[in-house]
C-alpha cells in the first residue's frame, strides 16, 4: 500500500506491504513538482521491480537532491539511487514541420540535387566510357573477367528458364485468341516477333536488373562502409574508371548474348506448347517461326538490350557509389537499385517504341 | 621553430558536413618527423577531420597547409602531389577485397609511378615484409587475420615512401597484443623512416605509448580543449573533461577525496 501526505513543502510517501506494480497513485506528478520528497518503507513486506518502475515514473521529473529515502530494503533503495543518478532530460522539441508550401519546395530543391547528382555521374560514366576507346581509361582486366563471368555465363540457366516460360504463356494466351479464327498456326509468328522484338529484351533486362544491378550496388556499397572508396579516392584513382568502367562493360557484353539465348528459349517454349497442346506439326511451327523471324526485329532487341545494360550498370553503380556508410545502407542501395533500374527500363522502352515508330523501324 | 618546420599547420578549421558543423576554430601545428595524436571520445569527430586533412571533404572554413601548400586552396594536382607524399591506413584497413595483399599495394605504386612490374614486384615484397608480412603476396584480405590486415593495409599506406602517414583507430578491433605489435610497428616506421605519424585514437596504453604530441577534441566544446605531450596532460590535465578521459573516467571528485 502506498500512502501520500502533503505538508508544507514535504511530501511523505509511505510504503507499506505487498508492492507489486499494480498500486494506483492517488496523487498527480504536478504535485509533486518543487516538493520535497521523504520515501519511507518501514513496513514492506515484499517488494518487485515493477513497483519501483511505476514509483520512478511518477517521480522521475524531480532532482534527486529533493528525494530522502528512509528505511527502505537495501536493493530497492540502490535501484532508485541508480534510476535517479542522471537528471532526467526533457524530450528536445523536434524542429517543427515545414509549412506545406516549404515542404513541396523543399521537396523539389531535393529532387533537383539528386537529379544533378545523377546527370553528373552518368556524364562522368559516358565519358569515361569514352575515354577507354581511346585507351585513356584503365581498370584491372583481372576483374573485368571476373564480373563478366558473374553476370554472363552464370545468368544463362536462369535467363533460360524464364524466357522459355514466357514462349510458353504467349503461345497459350496468343492460341486462345486465334483458335477462334482457326488460325492458330500464327502462334508460331506472334511468340517469334513479340519475342525478338521485345519481351526477350525486357525479360532479360528484369532478370539482370535483380540479378546483377543489385551485386554491383551491394559490392560497392560495401566498398563504401569498409572505406575502400575514400582509399581510391586519396590514390588518385577514379571511380568511375576503376569501378563503373569494368562493370558497364561486362552488362554490354553479356547482355546482346543473353538475349539472344533468351529469344531461341522463347520460341522453343512456344514450339512447346503448339506441337503438344495445339497440335501443331513441328515442321509448320518452324517454317512459320522463320517466315517471321526479322533481322531488323532482331536488332531492334539487341538494342534495347545494351541501352538496358547501360541503365543496369548505372543504377547498381550509382546506388552502391552514393550508399552510406552503415551496413544498413547497403539494403537501402541494392533495393534503389533494382527499383530505378526497372522503371527506367520501362520508360526507356516506351520513348524507344516511340521513336521507332516515328523512324517506321 | 620556424614556420617551415611544420610539415601540417591548421588554422581556425572548422570541419563537417554539408551545413553540420562538428568541429570549430581548430589550431595546431604538427612539426615534422612527430607523432601527433588526435584523441576525443567516440563520434566527436576524428574520423572527420583526417577526411578533411586527407581532402576526401571540404573544409567548412579556415586554412590548412600541408608541406607550406594551402591545402584548400590547391587545384586537383596540387592535391594528388600532396596525397602521394601520404599513405592513410583506415579504420577497417580498407583493403580491396578482390585483390591480393600484393595487388593492393602495388595500385598506388602502378597509379603514381612508372616503374615497371618487375620493380614494383620487388618494392611490394620489400614493403610487405617491413610489415612482417612476407609470405603473404597472394593471399587475399579474407584470408587474414585482423591484425594482419591492418599491417597489410601499413604496407599500402608506406608504398610511395610518404612524408606523412595517417591512421585512423589502428588499435580498433584488434586484440591488445597486436594493437600493442602495431604501436611498435608505428614507432619503428617513425624512428627508421623519418615519417611524420599523425594518430586518430583513444586507445590510452597507445597514447602514452607512442604519443609526442596530441590534441583533445572536446564534444562538448565543439573544439579542441587541450594540447601537448600525452603524458604531460595527465600531470596538468587543463580541465575536467581531459582528465577524466586519459584516466579512464575517473572522476575530479573521486580524485580530490
Ligand atoms: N557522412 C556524414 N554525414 C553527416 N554526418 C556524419 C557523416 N559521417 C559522420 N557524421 C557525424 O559526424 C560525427 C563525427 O563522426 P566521426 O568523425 O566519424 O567520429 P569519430 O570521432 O568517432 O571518428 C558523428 O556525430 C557522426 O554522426
Ligand atoms: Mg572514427
Amino acid at each position: 500500500m502506498v500512502k501520500f501526505e502533503t505538508k508544507g513543502e514535504v511530501v511523505t510517501i509511505t510504503l507499506e506491504g505487498v508492492l507489486n506494480g499494480n498500486e494506483h497513485f492517488d496523487i498527480a506528478a504536478e504535485a509533486l513538482s518543487n516538493k520535497k520528497i521523504q520515501i519511507l518503507g518501514k513496513d514492506i513486506t515484499s517488494w518487485n521491480t515493477d513497483f519501483v518502475v511505476t514509483l520512478f515514473n511518477l517521480l522521475k521529473h524531480i532532482s534527486k537532491n529533493n528525494i530522502t529515502y528512509l528505511h527502505l530494503p537495501e536493493g530497492m533503495e540502490q535501484l532508485l539511487h541508480l534510476a535517479f543518478q542522471t537528471p532526467y532530460k526533457e524530450e528536445e522539441n523536434l524542429p517543427p514541420s515545414l509549412p506545406f508550401l516549404e515542404h513541396i519546395g523543399d521537396l523539389g530543391i531535393r529532387f533537383c540535387r539528386s537529379f544533378k547528382k545523377g546527370g553528373i555521374f552518368i556524364l562522368d560514366s559516358i565519358s569515361s566510357w569514352g575515354r577507354q576507346l581511346l585507351g585513356k581509361a584503365v581498370y584491372r582486366s583481372k576483374d573485368f573477367w571476373m564480373i563478366l563471368s558473374d553476370c554472363g555465363p552464370k545468368s544463362i540457366l536462369i535467363v533460360s528458364l524464364i524466357s522459355f516460360m514466357v514462349g510458353l504463356i504467349l503461345a497459350f494466351v496468343g492460341a486462345i485468341q486465334l483458335k477462334t479464327f482457326g488460325a492458330q498456326i500464327y502462334v508460331a509468328s506472334l511468340v517469334t516477333i513479340g519475342m525478338t522484338r521485345i519481351m526477350g529484351a525486357i525479360m532479360t533486362g528484369v532478370i539482370m536488373a535483380g540479378r546483377t544491378g543489385a551485386s554491383y550496388a551491394a559490392t560497392i556499397g560495401t566498398m563504401q562502409v569498409n572505406e575502400e572508396l575514400d582509399a581510391l579516392q586519396t590514390m588518385g584513382i577514379s571511380r568511375t574508371d576503376f569501378l563503373v568502367l569494368p562493370r558497364m562493360n561486362a552488362l554490354i557484353l553479356s547482355m546482346p548474348i543473353l538475349i539472344l539465348l533468351s529469344d531461341f528459349m522463347g520460341i522453343l517454349g512456344g514450339c512447346f506448347v503448339c506441337v503438344l497442346f495445339w497440335d501443331i506439326p513441328l515442321a509448320e511451327y518452324v517454317k512459320y517461326a522463320v517466315n517471321s523471324f526479322f533481322i531488323k526485329n532482331f536488332l531492334v532487341g539487341v538494342f534495347h538490350g545494351i541501352v538496358f545494360g547501360f541503365i543496369i550498370a548505372l543504377c547498381g553503380c550509382y546506388f552502391g557509389v552514393n550508399c552510406g556508410r552503415n551496413a544498413d545502407s547497403v539494403g537501402t542501395a541494392t533495393t534503389n537499385a533494382v527499383v530505378y533500374a526497372i522503371v527506367w527500363m520501362i520508360v526507356m522502352t516506351g520513348l524507344l517504341t516511340a521513336l521507332f515508330q516515328v523512324l517506321g523501324i | 621553430m620556424m614556420k617551415q618546420d611544420y610539415i601540417i599547420r591548421a588554422e581556425n578549421l572548422s570541419i563537417g558536413y554539408d551545413n553540420k558543423v562538428i568541429m570549430r576554430n581548430l589550431s595546431f601545428n604538427i612539426p615534422k618527423g612527430d607523432i601527433f595524436i588526435i584523441m576525443g571520445g567516440s563520434g566527436c569527430g576524428k574520423s572527420t577531420l583526417l577526411r578533411t586533412l586527407t581532402g576526401l571533404i571540404p573544409a567548412q572554413s579556415g586554412e590548412i597547409w600541408i608541406r607550406n601548400i594551402d591545402f584548400i586552396k590547391a587545384r586537383k594536382r596540387e592535391k594528388l602531389e600532396i596525397m602521394k607524399h601520404s599513405g592513410i591506413l583506415y579504420q577497417s584497413g580498407a583493403l580491396f577485397s578482390s585483390m591480393t595483399l600484393a595487388e593492393n599495394v602495388a595500385l598506388p605504386l602502378q597509379q603514381y609511378t612508372k616503374h615497371s612490374q618487375d620493380k614494383i614486384d620487388k618494392i611490394v615484397s620489400f614493403k610487405l615484409a617491413l610489415v612482417g608480412l612476407s609470405g603473404y603476396e597472394n593471399y587475399y584480405p579474407s584470408e587474414i587475420s585482423g591484425g594482419m590486415r591492418k599491417r597489410a593495409g601499413l604496407a599500402r599506406a608506406l608504398a610511395l615512401d610518404p612524408e606523412i602517414v595517417y591512421f585512423d583507430e589502428p588499435s580498433a578491433g584488434l586484440d591488445p597484443v597486436s594493437s600493442r605489435n602495431l604501436d611498435d610497428l608505428i614507432l619503428e616506421v617513425n624512428k627508421t623512416l623519418g615519417t611524420t605519424i599523425i594518430v586518430v585514437t583513444h586507445e590510452l596504453p597507445s597514447i602514452f605509448a607512442i604519443g609526442k604530441n596530441s590534441i583533445f577534441l572536446d564534444k562538448t566544446v565543439k573544439t579542441i580543449s587541450a594540447k601537448g605531450n600525452p603524458n604531460e596532460l595527465l600531470k596538468n590535465p587543463p580541465n575536467e573533461q581531459v582528465f577524466e578521459f586519459l584516466t579512464r573516467g575517473v572522476k575530479h571528485e573521486k580524485r580530490t577525496k
